[in-house]
């Protein structure tokens, strides 16, 4: 009698569930998102206003822009493990550049965008391969590039306030010029349209660096990681991985820039400030680096805690509390500096990883029980 | 003869790769007792776990107190010196600077056994370390161990990298020494060994294969010769 | 000529608060492997502690100074204690966390001034005595440029002859070269480490307290600008705090304010960038082996 060599169904199913949840779960988040603006839910604490008041969508469309640009940012610093402090800088270019072209060079919105990239991704090429070669000095360690990154972002904060030839406008920044931009995004009335446009950069981003981690070229970079010695005797030349990577970071970042111009009206040299891309950094180890969730979780979570907790220190319930409490509260970036700072004690890798310890508790008070 | 130091079943792990897979051997409270295997054993991560210097699963006893798991200051303290593989010696301070530095009581260093056996550091006090020789800064090394009252004393390839004639001063300073401390041995080099050391631990891929009388070991060339890879030749 | 000796004075006295910023950053960098983005918070610490005490000691003119400085340095110290045994210290093996940590500070310190103080800068008016100029070879320096190039002189001496002459100045030098090894020899570095740290905010209150008087006013953001110059000379000058620190200072400041003057105003800050680049590029440049 011959026995069945089939696989059994049980072996069969658990890999076909792995890849539904891996689907469907973002698939189920997308279709929430994409419909957000259609709800009327009230949501009075986290955004103050029902879901679809332009109040609430233009704060969500900010998180979105958030979430891209901490995905692109957790890619060098997660997966790649490096720290860059200019990552503001391709955010401001593709700002600054696409505001500029549209104004000087009377280019339509969209390809006055696709230059603004262009132009993000060209400099992020020529800086990173810089960056990369100080890497090498053995004498400062990693950090050689770290702080080759901060100065060019230093630079680049240097040049927006100096306000060459009232090009950048200085310290104040450059509005956005209307006149270019169709309109349907333009205007209190098509904040909507904003938000769907900032979820799609933000699905985008994701979609991107998720399909390249999960090809072989992730697997490089983790390996990189990892041991970069190891990489570099296995044959392969890890520093043009690591430049190709802040190639497309850049790109991202830039394109990020564009978003954000239109979503927040205008290009402000905060975009340069060491603030920023710290405040990048935060987002990313908030939410857990180098995980596929992390960063979204960081970067939609950052700029929502900001905002609400700027707009919670003018009530008049704070403004009555005594000082020791209201003046922590009146600068949203202490709790943020602070919850970070905890963080980085309690919350080792980051706020994904919450579901598995509330899981492990849970597990533990069980198991104590025979 | 009690055991001075006793470790048992330790276990080293380095960046994912198990390096020491349960060691277990003794150190008498007299005489020289020599580690020895081939290069990449072990050895060296051996002593460094005994050290704390590199986090270890596993039990390590010193004169009776159990100081797994302690910081390396701690256990030092409790009267350990240690001449590393690589010297340890800091280039940019002065001889008399590194010495000084290895006081544990400021003051109450025995500063005429160093200069006794070391006259020759006398004389450097005040060059630069950097400067030093091969043999000069294992003298440092191993004088830097003579400073303190030591139970144990603990020498990783004293003789590595040395001239014949230095090897030979160097093991006549470490022969005077083991008269008073008993003192573990790490070492490649079979005629050091021979002179010096009473009992053999020998490791292999991480594990003991073998521990007795180094006499015994040295007769057997067939078993010198398999276990260190040398011939045992006089 | 004036101009030149203007420039150089000024670039000198400049550079002078680079050196002390730097000083200590390069101290914990070299012995505790840790960039600390905080030094920053406790340069803004001491400024604003130097700010309060000043204004209440107005009557007692450059004596009242003197003690503001003090009093900037005393509480950039305890500041940096607490930061280290509470924050820096528990993380000891997991060294992003420590820089993480720093980063966390840094955002959230600076914000706090800014919600106690407000974000407008608060003028710092000079003590009488100090306030004027003096006239060099035909130009009119002004006397916080001696003020500043005393004080980093003063403290150059001072940390030479710490690391120099005492028993945890020599474990400071020997830790910087091989932590573990200064363990293996039963020390405790972690001691060191809360000493350097320590050291490091003292300095970076001095600087503070000087930054006052040198900008005539403080704010909550000087102190992350400075930080960066101060990154830029402990990059330029070796990780060692050995005289490549004070060199690199010297021409950092040097180069910022010549540059300002000649090329454009604002170009200075460029031009550190430049120096920062060719000096990481050319890696031989970089190791400084001076001893202290």
């Amino acid at each position: 009698m011959a026995t069945q060599t089939t696989t059994p169904p049980a072996v069969a199913w658990p890999r076909a569930g792995r890849l539904v949840r891996r689907c469907v779960g973002p698939a189920v988040v997308l279709v929430v998102a994409v419909l957000l603006p259609y709800g009327t839910l009230p949501v009075p604490l986290l955004l103050g206003g029902p879901l679809n008041s332009a109040g609430s969508l233009q704060l969500l469309a900010t998180c979105l822009v958030f979430a891209g640009l901490a995905v692109g940012y957790d890619l060098l610093f997660g997966r790649l493990g490096l720290m860059s402090f200019g990552h503001g800088l391709y955010v401001a270019v593709g700002a600054y550049s696409a505001q500029l072209a549209m104004a000087h060079l009377d280019l339509p919105l969209l390809p006055a965008a696709l230059l603004a990239a262009a132009a993000g991704t060209v400099l992020a090429a020529v800086l990173g391969a810089i960056s990369l070669r100080a890497n090498k000095t053995t004498a400062l360690g990693g950090i050689g590039f770290a702080m080759v990154t901060l100065a060019f972002a230093q630079a680049g904060s240097v040049l927006v306030n100096t306000d060459p030839g009232g090009l950048t406008g200085g310290e104040e920044g450059l509005p956005l010029d209307a006149d270019r931009v169709p309109g349907a995004l333009v205007g209190v009335a098509h904040t909507a349209q904003l938000y769907w446009l900032a979820l799609g950069y933000a699905v985008v981003c994701v979609a991107v660096v998720w399909w390249a981690t999960s090809r072989p070229v992730g697997q490089v970079w983790q390996a990189i990681r990892d041991n970069e010695v190891r990489v570099d005797v296995l044959g392969l030349n890890p520093r043009r991985y690591q430049w190709g990577a802040l190639v497309l970071a850049g790109g991202l970042g830039s394109a990020g820039g564009v978003v954000y111009l239109l979503v927040t009206g205008g290009a402000t040299a905060q975009l340069t400030s060491t603030t920023f891309t710290l405040s990048l950094l935060v987002m990313v180890v908030l939410g857990g680096s180098g995980t596929r969730w992390g960063p979204i979780v960081g970067g939609l979570l950052y700029p929502l805690l900001d905002q609400r907790l700027t707009a919670l220190a003018g009530t008049p319930a704070v403004q009555h509390l005594p000082a020791v409490l209201r003046v922590p509260i009146s600068q949203p970036l202490v709790i943020l500096g602070a919850l970070f700072v905890l963080a980085v004690f309690v919350l080792k890798g980051g706020m994904v990883t919450l579901p598995a310890r509330v899981r492990t508790w849970f597990r533990r008070r069980a198991g104590t029980s025979p | 003869m009690t055991a001075l130091l006793e470790v048992a079943d330790v276990r080293v792990r380095i960046a994912g790769s198990a390096i020491l897979h349960g060691i277990g051997f003794e150190v008498p409270d007299t005489g020289v007792t020599a580690l020895l295997g081939r290069n990449g054993v072990g050895k060296t991560t051996t002593v460094r776990a005994v050290l704390g210097l590199v986090p270890c699963t596993g039990r390590i006893t010193l004169a009776g107190r159990d100081v797994t798991g302690w910081p390396t200051h701690r256990i030092v303290r409790e009267g350990v010196g240690y001449a590393p593989e690589d010297r340890g010696v800091f280039t940019g301070l002065t001889v008399a600077e590194n010495l000084a530095l290895a006081e544990r009581i400021p003051g109450d260093a025995d500063y005429d056994t160093v200069f006794a056996l070391f006259p020759e550091l006398r004389a450097r006090s005040a060059q630069r370390a950097g400067t030093l020789s091969g043999g000069q800064q294992q003298m440092v090394a191993v004088a830097r161990t003579l400073l303190n009252r030591n139970r144990l004393v603990i020498a990783d390839e004293p003789t590595k990298g040395l001239a014949p004639k230095v090897v030979g001063e160097v093991t006549d300073v470490l022969a005077r020494i083991a008269e008073r401390v008993p003192l573990l041995l790490v070492e490649q080099n079979l005629a050091v060994v021979r002179r010096l050391a009473r009992h053999a631990v020998v490791l292999s891929a991480g594990r003991v294969v073998h521990t007795g009388p180094v006499a015994e070991l040295v007769a057997d060339q067939d078993r010198t010769r398999a276990l260190l890879g040398v011939g045992g030749a006089p | 000529m004036s101009t030149v000796v203007l420039l150089a004075l000024t670039g000198l006295g400049v550079g002078a608060l680079y050196y002390l910023v730097a000083a200590g950053l390069s101290l914990i960098f070299g012995l505790m492997d840790v960039v600390n983005f905080a030094h920053g918070a406790l340069l803004t610490g001491g400024a604003y502690a130097a700010w309060w005490l000043a204004g209440r000691l107005a009557r007692w003119g450059v004596g009242g100074f003197v003690l503001a400085v003090l009093f900037g340095a005393a509480v950039g110290l305890v500041l940096a204690t607490v930061v280290e045994t509470m924050l820096i210290r528990p993380l000891y093996q997991r060294r992003q966390g420590q820089l993480l940590v720093t980063v966390g500070l840094s955002l959230a310190l600076p914000a706090l001034a800014t919600g106690i103080w407000g974000a407008d800068p608060r003028t710092s008016t000079p003590p009488a005595g100090l306030g004027g100029t003096v006239r060099v070879l035909g130009a009119a320096v002004p006397a916080d440029r001696f003020v500043l190039i005393g004080a980093a002189g003063v403290v150059v001496l001072a940390l030479w002859l710490f690391l120099a002459r005492t028993r945890y100045g020599l474990i400071v030098r020997a830790g910087v070269e091989d932590r573990a090894m200064v363990g293996a020899l039963g020390i405790d570095v972690r001691r060191a480490f809360t000493l350097v740290f320590a050291l490091g905010g003292a300095l970076a209150g001095v600087g503070g307290a000087l930054a006052n008087l040198y900008y005539g006013e403080v704010d909550p953001g000087q102190g992350t600008s400075l930080l960066i110059f101060a990154f830029v000379v402990v990059v330029v000058g070796g990780m060692r705090p050995t005289t490549g620190v004070v060199l690199a200072a010297a021409v950092i400041g040097l180069v910022q304010q010549f540059a300002d003057y000649y090329l454009a105003s604002g170009l200075g800050d460029l031009s550190l960038v430049v120096v920062l680049a060719a000096v990481l590029l050319r890696p031989d440049r970089l190791v400084t082996r001076t001893t202290v």
